[in-house]
């Protein structure tokens, strides 16, 4: 060997590495793309708003009382219906993780309910219940129930099985095998699962509430729509957002605090 | 405590695993368990500790308990099975919780992470720990229960060879001063003519026990006759081990 070269590196790339400044730049431009496009007519402001409109409406909206009317009486019916379900599908699913007599008897049922979208179901629920919240509260319960129920059997399949027969080789009672080891194990599932079941409750709001509501971020929405207040409808859009965004927030403290032995 | 194991057979449906087998363990010995991959090992362990229901024979026990002893069979796993969620400490009282009141607790774990040179690492969480120092939190959950029998599945196999020399050498302090009665399943003939009293030789599946070879040197003078044990040891295994592992391909 006479000359020495260096070895080519070809080792980079395919491994996400995080960006401080992209996303908020993507977010910057596409936003100032839009007040661009607005700005020189080539956006009908009656169809699609200017950012700073839309901006404009949710300030002033925020600060009448209108928007705070209308979140409180959304959140007043997602926390009740995604508390019901959620309670609900976490006693059926872990059951079904526990038990094979429940999964056995389960299965059937959750895979044949689950795929009917909970909100076909209004109608009847509102001839049970009334036009008024429970029915509501109800739609935003059923719909979280299955997704929940599945997500907790399926956490308590995935906690290793040799964690188990440790527990049963050391003479650890059932109960102690299910709240020690059972229990623990499944909480990242049922944790990921209460994301889902969250956007599910957020959705079912907004399409309970068009159906028939006075309040509520949903009947704003529909309202502002036909009364062709596209800049007050898209606050209402941009507030569901970050509504979910809170939710995911939230959520997301909640594993941190509870998985920390990850 | 002597452990007495009668015409035991296992089939898992169509497979038979086990084929009759016949062992007397005595007390406060060490009998090491070898043989090919597949032939039953494991599923003898999990007969021995009344995890798995024979399909035919039964184990039976002479004999007191020690009266200290709050788990007569403990394991050890390959895989150290511990609960990713507690620190080292809360793993090694898991056993102890439903029935030991907390000031017991405290000191029996503390003896048992003593013992395990565990001591300064109580808080940690297994994450946090290299596969030595998990499998020796897997022995101090073991031994803080006082076991009367001590069951290990290849308690060594999932550790590098430096590790595992150093884990080996922490097995024969504790146990030349912890009495109890120990199965220890391996693949490694080295370990089996290490720390056994006898090698029981298990043929490939479904498993019979092909010979029991037993070694009278004490366990604390056996450098000089280990390879010649280890010779030994691989001329009852090599057809076997070549036999099943052809079978393995075939299926
Ligand atoms: N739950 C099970 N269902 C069906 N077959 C099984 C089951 N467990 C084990 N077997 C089969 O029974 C035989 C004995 O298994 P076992 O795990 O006892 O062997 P082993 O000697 O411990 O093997 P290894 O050395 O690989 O750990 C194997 O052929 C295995 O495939
Ligand atoms: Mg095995």
């Amino acid at each position: 060997m006479s000359e020495r070269q260096p070895i080519p590196f070809r080792g980079g790339g395919f491994a996400p590495a995080p960006r401080r400044v992209l996303p908020w730049l993507v977010f910057a431009v596409l936003i100032a793309l839009w007040q661009a496009a607005s700005n020189t007519g080539l956006l009908p402001p009656l169809f699609m708003p200017s950012p700073l409109s839309v901006v404009k409406a949710l300030v002033a909206l925020w600060q009448d009382g209108t928007l705070v009317g209308h979140v409180t009486a959304s959140l007043g019916r997602i926390v009740p219906g995604w508390l019901i379900g959620t309670a609900a599908g976490l006693a059926v699913g872990l059951a079904m993780g526990i038990f094979s007599a429940a999964r056995a008897a389960g299965i059937p049922i959750v895979s044949a309910l689950f795929p009917i979208p909970k909100i076909a179901l209004l109608p009847l629920l509102i001839l049970w219940f009334g036009i008024g919240e429970p029915s509501k509260i109800a739609t935003i319960a059923l719909g979280v129930f299955f997704p929940t129920t599945i997500s907790a059997y399926t956490a308590c399949d995935s906690v290793p099985r040799n964690l188990i027969r440790m527990g049963q080789s050391f003479g650890l009672p059932a109960r102690d095998i299910v709240a020690k080891i059972l229990l623990p194990g499944a909480m990242p599932g049922i944790l990921a699962g209460f994301r889902i079941s969250a956007s599910v409750a957020l959705l079912l709001v907004v399409a309970a509430e068009m159906i028939g509501a006075q309040q509520g971020i949903g009947a704003f929405v529909l309202t502002a729509g036909s009364l062709m207040q596209t800049d007050q409808l898209l606050a209402g859009v941009v507030m569901l957002s970050l509504l979910g965004l809170l939710i995911g927030w939230g959520l997301g403290m909640v594993e941190r605090a509870m998985l920390k032995w990850r | 405590m002597p452990l007495h194991v009668e015409r035991v057979s296992h089939r898992y449906g169509p497979v038979a695993a086990l084929d009759s087998i016949d062992l007397d363990i005595a007390d406060g010995e060490t009998v090491a368990l070898i043989g090919p991959s597949g032939c039953g090992k494991s599923t003898l362990l999990g007969i021995l500790g009344g995890l798995l229901r024979p399909s035919a024979g039964r184990v039976t026990l002479s004999g007191a308990l020690p009266a200290d002893s709050l788990n007569p069979f403990t394991y050890v796993f390959q895989d150290f099975a511990l609960l990713p969620w507690r620190t080292v400490e809360a793993n090694v009282a898991l056993a102890l919780e439903h029935r030991v009141n907390a000031a017991e607790r405290r000191e029996r774990v503390a003896a048992a992470l003593a013992l395990t040179s565990l001591a300064d690492f109580a808080s940690a969480y297994p994450k946090q720990l290299s596969g030595g120092m998990r499998q020796r939190v897997g022995i101090a959950r073991a031994l803080v229960v006082r076991p009367a029998v001590l069951l290990l599945d290849e308690p060594l196999s999932a550790l590098d060879a430096q590790t595992r020399e150093l884990l080996m050498e922490d097995l024969l302090r504790i146990w030349s001063r912890e009495k109890s009665t120990r199965v220890y399943v391996t693949h490694n003939l080295e370990e089996a003519a290490r720390l056994a009293d006898r090698v029981v030789v298990l043929s490939r599946r479904p498993g019979r026990i092909r010979e029991i070879v037993r070694i009278d040197a004490p366990v604390s003078d056996r450098a000089a006759i280990i390879p010649d044990m280890q010779r030994k040891l691989w001329a009852l295994i090599r057809d076997e081990a070549a036999t099943a592992d052809r079978e393995v391909q075939d299926v």
